[in-house]
């Protein structure tokens, strides 16, 4: 046993050091971002696989750090895509940047309503609380035709440039700029978010929620505020697809957009933030060239792809990905420990 | 006013054996398995091809149809899902809509992609009147196979040796298998029922529900809710279940077609919050 | 700042390979056709590509010393992705042509593009009325809903059929045919005494009908989308509805000859309006459903039609050029242009690029023991009336 003022110098450290900014990471941004300049006729893809990114890492969030399994993700992600459609079509808020934020709120007061309902319950009555959730809002979208246009999507939405100056390309390089920025930043909060001793008290919750409310921490406290955050991050990641296409319709609730994000995390491997931007990366790439491929059956090679990572089980599958989850300092207690062992028999 | 509560009953009554299949596996053994719908459109299609290219007399499909179902879901039971039981529900999941994506591409390929219709023979076609109730006479036969079904199912698990079996392999497996029941058996004949059972609804459905390969993500909701709703401690339960979603979802359609699917999503989750276990579970009193 | 200007230069340096691209690939010409091959819509799909493959396989693929190729992309039957995938397809691809569109929505999304990268939008299937007004480029080789409804509206009208219920699906196509009928019906003198909408995605229609009996209509008016007539049709018969003496009529969407076989003798005597039948009577359409069923299992539907013309009009306007596949041309060249179909004769209006064509009445009847919707009475070189009424 560590004497506590020692103990506490620990913890702080090995907490900045999870933080640190690893080389792997940043070259992985500076990827993306060279990207602007390198495949400017990818770009309306690139510009897919940001807003899906942004939507896996809000499930991950969820999924990956406080271990709730959502079929129903995409209620948020419309809501927010309806919201920036509808603001853009009647004007409410022309500055798209201005309207991704509302949202993004709107989604957040939506995902803080909701939490409650996840707070308890089994796996499968999560699944159909957050499954029924999207299913109803699909249905609301459907009947409020006059508003939202019902089956027909909305049309007719029209984006202002971005700040006033960018406007919306027909070759998605506005878009693409704008998506990654608005990723990046999202990115950033992210980690810093589970980063901080918010983010390991949500680990605990994930791993023991008895014991985790035995030492002080409020579990339900925990779920509802990271289940609020993930929501307003799906939002936007909605707003944006709203913007980046100037339209909406009610495919954004549509179950298949929630099988396919979880499909797209557990490709990437959930829990370490890097997950849901690799599995959208791999994922958009994988469906492109399958659908072009074989347009009328490519559902089924989708469908064995998830069969397999199951079976072969998806820690092997995603095994590839351990540099990136060693660099982003997947929290593992183990390693916590080593960490201790190591630096109190250094000090000694 | 009656002719909607019998439309409704029938409705409910196919609801339940599509489900019923599914209440066993995900109630009694734990596995979330989203791929159910899949195996009742496989003994739709078996049926089509019985009784509409080979001539078989629809009677006579309907329990071929039961076996080839119950022989896929045993082959898939064997060969995939039993590797997939101890893994982490998220697993299931996905595992499970991976096979539903699969069935779907493959149906199309095999079967086309427009909706089929099973030929019913003509003296099942049609309604007759009873103190002015309407009686569809296809749907008076659903309402008698699958009440027959229901006592039947009923009777096995609570009165035959293999029902007690089950039921203490469910609740105590290691247990189980000191006692001698080879559990990984009685497993997996309880999935091959429960997939005959789809297979059965599915040959049953497929003159009022239509068939197509979207079937299996089209009525997946309509079955999780039987199942959530009715809980999964009993029969009784998901049976009580379909029949309210059957006459809910008809008479709110005659009675306030604006509104929808509306009733049922919001009934689904006010139910699940008050007791996750299920509407009609005494579980919930744990 | 430096922002800015670096979008600035890309983009031109897009644009620049874009009509570079243009130049390079002078001899082929290129058609991006976005269909549902899977989802809901994925039966109009697949009629719509079999259209365009046995046009393709009939008249080969050079024309006007260019070389055809067709570019096939699943929309899966989301708006959204057609949206990307016609980008994709007209900045990446370069493709000189996009087609297809099983459903309005996929065709109203992409107009905004077609009238930005001033590229040929030929619909092959969807049918709301206003599709063609929301681009310039736009061409419709499939039909409008209403064409079908006013024709049906004046038929029924003259054939002491007085009150009706509209059942009809609720979206854009199905509005467009509730409107159109009822506007029509009534100022013929007749009454419609309910107008239900169901759900697009509804498996079962058996309480609306149910619903639609209590009124003791003379006739049910009904609009689905063409792939579930079936299973309403199964439901109506199921009901007593045709014993109990009420009509079903409606456009021909719910006959669609793909379906037609498999819905059983419930649907005999069924009176529908529409463009096609597989058993149109000329010499045309016989071998043209003796080869479409040669290449496919299935009979030729309405929807197969609008892909074969379709190619027909990019074809003969490309002969009209002389191969010059630039959308300016290209779309000036469509208009007014009329062709032999095998359902009749057709043009394009040169005012509205909207379909001109005969509508048909048809009841459905069994030939040789198969199903088919039999023509008995031709309007001549109908207009789509919703935008030939805003004219006036």
């Amino acid at each position: 046993m560590l004497p506590p003022p020692i103990a506490i110098r620990v913890a702080t450290e090995w907490l900045a050091a999870r933080a640190r900014w690893q080389p792997l990471e940043v070259g992985f941004w500076i990827v993306a971002f060279a990207a602007i300049w390198l495949f400017p006729d990818r770009h309306l893809i690139l510009t897919e696989i940001a807003w899906l990114g942004l939507f896996a890492l809000s499930l991950d969030l969820i999924l990956g750090y406080a271990g709730i399994i959502s079929l129903g993700h995409a209620a948020f992600f419309g809501l927010g895509a309806y919201t920036a459609a509808l603001l853009a079509k009647y004007e409410i808020i022309n500055e798209p940047v201005l309207a991704l934020l509302v949202a993004g709120l709107a989604a957040m007061a939506l995902g803080f309503v909701t939490s409650f309902l996840v707070l308890r319950g089994s796996d499968l009555t999560r699944l159909m609380v957050t499954l029924g959730v999207a299913l109803l809002l699909r249905e609301l979208a459907n009947r409020l035709g006059w508003l939202t246009g019902g089956a027909d999507g909305l049309q007719g939405v029209s984006i202002k440039p971005v700040l006033g100056m960018f406007r919306f390309d027909m070759f998605g390089h506005t878009g693409y700029a704008y998506s990654l920025i608005v990723l990046f930043i999202l990115f950033l909060i992210a980690r810093r978010l589970v980063n901080s001793p918010f983010g390991l008290s949500l680990l605990s919750v994930k791993g023991n929620p008895l014991r985790a409310s035995a030492i002080g921490i409020s579990v339900d406290g925990r779920l509802i505020a990271i289940y609020t955050v993930a929501a307003g991050f799906a939002g936007i990641a909605g707003a944006l697809l709203a913007q980046t296409t100037s339209f909406a319709s009610l495919e954004v609730f549509s179950f298949d957009r929630s099988a396919d994000l979880l499909l797209v995390l557990i490709i990437g491997g959930a829990g370490y933030l890097y997950g849901g931007l690799i599995g959208a990366i791999i994922f958009k790439f994988m469906q492109d060239y399958l659908s072009a491929l074989t347009p009328q059956y490519w559902p089924f090679w989708i469908g064995l792809v998830l069969v397999v990572i199951v079976m072969v089980g998806r820690d092997r599958i995603t095994s590839w990905t351990a540099p990136f989850r060693r660099i982003a300092s997947h929290l593992n207690w183990r390693a916590l420990a080593r960490h201790v062992a190591a630096s109190s028999s250094e000090r000694r | 006013m009656l002719t909607i509560l019998f439309d409704g009953i029938a409705y409910g009554m196919l609801l339940f054996v599509l489900a019923s299949g599914l209440a066993v596996t995900l109630g009694l053994m734990n596995f979330i398995n989203l791929a159910h719908g899949s195996f009742a459109m496989a003994g739709g299609y078996v049926t089509v091809i019985l009784v509409n290219r080979l001539g078989v007399p629809f009677f006579a499909s309907l329990p071929i149809a039961f076996l080839a179902s119950a022989v896929i879901g045993f082959v898939f039971e064997r060969a995939l899902y039993v590797h997939v039981y101890k893994k982490p529900h998220l697993d299931q999941v996905l595992f499970s809509i991976g096979l539903v994506f699969m069935s779907v591409a493959a149906a199309d390929y095999v079967m086309g992609s427009g909706q089929i219709f099973v030929q019913i023979p003509k003296f099942l076609q049609g309604q007759f009147e009873i103190y002015g109730i309407g009686i569809g006479r296809y749907r008076l036969l659903i309402i008698v196979i699958c009440g027959l079904l229901t006592v039947a199912l009923q009777f096995i698990l609570a009165n035959t040796r293999f029902g007690s079996r089950l039921r203490a392999a469910v609740d105590d497996s290691r247990v189980a298998r000191g006692l001698g029941i080879n559990v990984n058996w009685v497993f997996a004949l309880t999935f091959a029922f429960g997939s005959g059972l789809a297979g059965l609804g599915g040959a049953l459905g497929a003159e009022i529900l239509g068939l197509d390969p979207t079937f299996p993500l089209k009525f997946m909701i309509y079955f999780l809710i039987v199942v959530t709703v009715g809980g999964t401690s009993s029969i009784t339960g998901p049976f009580l279940a379909s029949l309210l979603l059957g006459i809910g979802d008809v008479a709110g359609k005659y009675y306030v077609p604006t509104l929808g699917s509306f009733v049922i999503y919001t009934i689904m989750i006010v139910v699940l919050i008050w007791r996750p276990q299920g509407l009609f579970s005494r579980a919930a009193s744990r | 700042m430096m922002f800015k200007y670096t979008t600035g230069a890309i983009a031109a340096l897009a644009i620049g390979t874009f009509a570079a691209g243009g130049a390079f690939a002078q001899d082929t010409v290129k058609i991006g056709l976005i269909i549902s091959m899977t989802g809901q819509q994925a039966s109009t799909g697949k009629q719509v590509k079999a259209g365009v493959d046995l046009y393709m396989k009939e008249h080969g693929d050079m024309v006007a010393g260019k070389k055809i190729q067709v570019i096939l992309r699943d929309s899966g039957s989301v708006p959204d992705n057609t949206k990307r995938l016609a980008q994709e397809l007209i900045v990446n691809d370069k493709v000189n042509v996009i087609a297809g569109f099983e459903i309005t929505p996929a065709a109203l999304v992409v107009a905004p593009l077609a009238t930005e990268a001033k590229v040929v939008e030929v619909v092959m299937a969807a049918g709301t009325s206003i599709i063609t007004e929301k681009s310039p480029y736009i061409v419709r080789t499939s039909f409008t809903v209403p064409q079908s409804c006013v024709i049906i509206a004046d038929w029924a009208a003259k054939n002491k059929i007085k009150k009706v219920v509209t059942i009809v699906s609720d979206y854009a196509p199905g509005f467009d045919a509730e409107k159109s009928f009822t506007e029509r019906f009534k100022a013929a003198g007749g009454t419609v005494a309910e107008a239900i909408r169901v759900p697009l995605a509804n498996p079962d229609f058996s309480p609306f009908l149910q619903r639609a009996a209590d009124a003791k209509p003379d006739a049910i008016f009904i609009f689905v989308p063409s792939g579930q007539g079936g299973s309403f049709m199964k439901q109506f018969a199921e009901r007593g509805l045709d014993k109990a003496g009420i009509k079903l009529i409606g456009p021909g969407d719910v006959t669609d000859d793909d379906l037609l076989p498999g819905m059983g003798d419930a649907a005999i005597g069924t009176v529908t309006a529409h463009f096609y039948s597989a058993d149109h009577n000329s010499a045309m359409n016989k071998a043209y459903v003796a080869a479409f069923e040669k290449a496919n299992h299935f009979r030729p539907g309405f929807m197969s039609v609008g892909g074969y013309d379709g190619m027909n009009l990019i074809y003969s306007a490309l002969k009209k050029t002389g191969g010059k596949a630039d959308g300016d041309s290209l779309i000036a060249a469509m208009k007014g242009m009329k062709w032999e179909s095998p359902r009749g004769p057709i043009s394009i209006d040169p005012d509205t690029r909207d379909i001109i064509q005969n509508i048909y009445i048809r009841k459905v009847e069994k030939k040789n023991g198969q199903l088919y919707n039999v023509e008995f009475e031709t309007f001549k070189d109908v207009k789509d009336p919703v935008k030939a009424a805003m004219k006036k």
